[in-house]
């Protein structure tokens, strides 16, 4: 096989598992999207405010030590001890529900009924105040995230696959820590599929995905339901921020993966778990493959916005989105 | 009136009469908030606790205060040019804007206000021309004169020979990435070597297909011009591709702790060039403890001391107060103006004894600014990060650009802005 061939194949599988990573992002603005109508702008910041929370536990540091120091002339950073991962990883999780109650409780419950306009500014506002409140509760420098995740290229696959091409090629190249992630990925959709489908918090989720108004008059509490959402979606922002500050280090920046997400919403609809896979999918291996093969006669870097070309050409036949649900009003 | 009433209208009358001596004005543009927040606390900091050690140590500048107002720019051009208005009415000596995309906002507006502009290793490298560019300074270094350093830091590990090489560019998309990009295609000529370019579009979080086209492509150096985020991931990605990290040398923007620290170990080796010294082995920062920090008038929590980007601040200072202090010598006034500021500057010379005096011996280079010359001598070095000690230190002297290929550059492009924008170069 030709060595071009071969790299055209590494760029493909590439691009799955960079779809993975964009798929993860997507999921949160799924799951609340499709439970509340609301198109959470700040999925990215819940992302970021996760990960520093993770590692600020499992550094053991004192949260809004700047201002404590600030106001009452104190020397404190550290609490002196660390955490072990897991347990710093429960913790969060915990201040992720917290952070879900006090959304609900602060925020939506009183926004009821609102248009979506109203409750997706209310959302800009939330990530703005989450951003500032990460910031004086972590500080703002970078943060090396140490949960022990392979870094680096395969070498097994790497020599098992170098024979393959000439001289030219020199065997595949798949970051172990991509194959993590959709390993992670793979677990966690379908655990939260598992929980839609097999529990009863999980139906009572879909129930109110459905039609939030017939949910109540059945007895289930929305409050309690879009509490859980914002949760779930704090966990998959927290394994988003993971695995994207495992790359580049916990920072202010990790905010930006969001601007990943929105083709793959685009294209696998606002509606779908499995859409934000798939969209997620090909977006990774279309914004790839285009940048290895176009992307050298135009200069490069087409990447960004090949992305939404890819999901606007997909919207030209499906407007709902490859999975979305079909908006048919009648007059 | 009474009596009372009378000597409260002498006390004021007298107040008002009396001239108060106003602070030395340097407005810090910095960006304690964003996605670059991490670089931009280290350089403010340094740059504010640089005059609060003048005015604490040696009651400010030849007897005058020194103020630096702080305006958060978020690293955003629009918040840069909000807060240069916000601020030049205060009596502002001389702005660093801090972001390329600020200076090119503010380049002709310091021509209107005549207020310098110090853009120290960025912004528009053919303001070097003074003739040009009347209140814009960028010494004592520049992007040209970093990119020719690069090659010429690859010419000495080959003998002077780079026939036959490959380097390829690794930029951020953008006006600051692009920037040195007709150096290298004049220096690939002149040395024979490949150059090519690879884009990387902001953020930069994901650079996977640029590095499997480096993976594929093989160069033998790579020069990178990154900021921000966009640095971590590509010490990540060379780390991850197994790219020797001894060729691989970013800009000087692209060489601090916050980029090679989450790499970890692997980020060994990785250079860097810089126009100024390391670490806080220096007797300035043994000062600035006791005046600084201790007293409790540190600008951040004093947890930035040593590191690139607080010296980089220090440094900026230092090159500020010296220029305020010509002024004051020259024109005999304690309270100097932005016009005599300006004056100073274009008259600048940094020797080695300034350093000393300083307590930052050989901390810089040693140069001089001219009307013609406002960039310096383009002096650069190599530094290199050491990621057992987890510091980065100097590996070579400050070693001039290629002046030949640079200074033509330099002329052109500068002269090409004078006809665009009907400007009639001159020193007068």
């Amino acid at each position: 096989m030709s060595a071009d061939f071969l790299y055209g194949i590494e760029v493909i599988i590439n691009g799955l598992m960079a779809g993975v990573l964009y798929a993860l992002v997507a999921l949160g603005f799924v799951l609340i999207f499709k439970a509340s109508g609301i198109f959470n702008y700040a999925q990215g910041v819940m992302a970021l405010f996760a990960a520093l929370t993770l590692v600020g536990v499992m550094e053991g540091q004192v949260p809004f030590s700047h201002v404590i120091n600030a106001v009452f002339g104190t020397e404190i950073h550290h609490f002196g001890w660390e955490v072990p991962a897991l347990l710093a990883i429960f913790v969060t999780l915990l201040v992720m529900i917290l952070f879900a109650w006090l959304v609900q409780q602060l925020v939506f419950r009183h926004l009821v009924g609102q248009e979506p306009i109203i409750l997706f500014m209310a959302t800009i506002g939330l990530a703005y105040f989450l951003e500032g409140v990460g910031d004086l509760m972590w500080g703002s420098e970078i943060k090396t995230l140490a949960l022990g995740l392979p870094q680096g290229g395969s070498l097994v696959v790497e020599d098992w696959t170098a024979g393959l091409g000439g001289d030219d090629f020199y065997g595949f190249f798949i970051d172990k820590l991509d194959m993590v992630a959709t390993l992670v990925a793979i677990v966690l959709v379908a655990g939260l599929i598992g929980f839609a489908q097999y529990t009863k918090q999980g139906r009572a989720m879909r129930a109110v995905a459905d039609d939030h108004q017939a949910a109540l008059s059945v007895g289930i509490s929305l409050n309690f339901i879009w509490v859980l959402v914002w949760s779930l979606a704090g966990l998959v922002a927290l394994v988003a921020g993971v695995m994207w500050g495992a790359k580049s280090g916990v920072q202010f920046s990790l905010s930006l993966i969001a601007l990943k997400a929105l083709p793959v919403l685009m294209l696998g609809g606002f509606t779908s778990i499995p859409g934000a896979i798939v969209g997620g999918l090909i977006i990774g291996v279309g914004e790839k493959l285009f940048e290895y093969m176009i992307g050298p006669m135009v200069g490069g870097a087409t990447e960004n916005w090949f992305a939404y070309v890819l999901a606007l050409l997909f919207l030209v036949f499906r407007p709902q989105g490859l999975f979305g649900e079909k908006i048919i009003e009648r007059v | 009136m009474t009596t009372k009433k009378l000597m409260t209208a002498s006390v004021v009358a007298l107040m008002a009469a009396t001239p108060v001596m106003a602070d030395l004005v340097f407005p810090s543009l910095s960006y304690r908030t964003g996605p670059f927040a991490a670089g931009g606390i280290a350089f403010a900091d340094g740059y504010a606790d640089y005059f609060t050690l003048l005015n604490e140590r040696d009651g400010g500048i030849g007897g005058v205060m020194a103020s630096v107002p702080e305006c958060e720019t978020a690293y955003n051009a629009e918040k840069g040019v909000e807060c240069y208005e916000a601020t030049k009415a205060e009596g502002a000596l001389v702005y660093q804007p801090l972001a390329t995309s600020i200076t090119y906002q503010l380049i002709p507006k310091v021509e209107v206000d005549g207020i310098p502009l110090h853009t120290m290793g960025y912004g528009r490298t053919s303001a070097k021309n003074g003739e040009v560019f009347r209140h814009t300074f960028n010494y004592p270094v520049n992007y040209w004169d970093g990119a020719s350093a690069g090659v010429n830091h690859f010419l000495d590990l080959n003998d002077g020979s780079l026939e036959g090489r490959k380097i390829t560019l690794l930029h951020f998309n953008g006006a600051y990435g692009k920037e040195p990009i007709p150096t290298l295609e004049a220096l690939s000529e002149k040395h024979g070597f490949e150059l090519s370019t690879i884009a990387i579009d902001y953020p930069g979080q994901e650079q996977k297909s640029q590095w499997l086209q480096i993976r594929r492509e093989r160069p033998d150096y790579i020069l990178f011009w990154g900021w921000g985020v966009m640095n971590q991931v590509a010490v990540q990605e060379a780390a991850n591709i197994g790219y020797p990290m001894e060729n691989f040398m970013g800009i000087w923007w692209s060489g601090s702790e916050n980029d090679v620290l989450p790499a970890g170990a692997a980020a060994d080796g990785y250079k860097a060039l810089a126009f100024h010294e390391m670490g806080s082995d220096f007797p300035v920062f043994d000062d600035i403890q006791t005046y600084v920090v201790d007293a409790g008038k540190a600008a951040g929590a004093g947890d930035q001391i040593g590191s690139v980007l607080y010296n980089r601040g220090l440094y900026a200072a230092f090159l500020a107060a010296e220029a305020a202090a010509d002024a004051q010598e020259a024109t005999g006034e304690p309270e100097i103006t932005a016009a005599m500021m300006r004056d100073a500057m274009e008259s600048l010379e940094i020797t080695a004894q300034d350093m000393e005096d300083a307590g930052i011996p050989g901390f810089g280079p040693v140069f001089s600014v001219t009307c013609q010359n406002h960039g310096g001598d383009g002096l650069a070095s190599v530094a290199q990060w050491d990621a057992t000690a987890q510091e980065w230190s100097l590996i070579s002297d400050f070693f001039p650009s290629d002046g030949e290929v640079v200074n033509a550059l330099i002329k052109a492009d500068s002269e090409a802005f004078a006809a665009e924008n009907d400007i009639t170069p001159s020193c007068d």
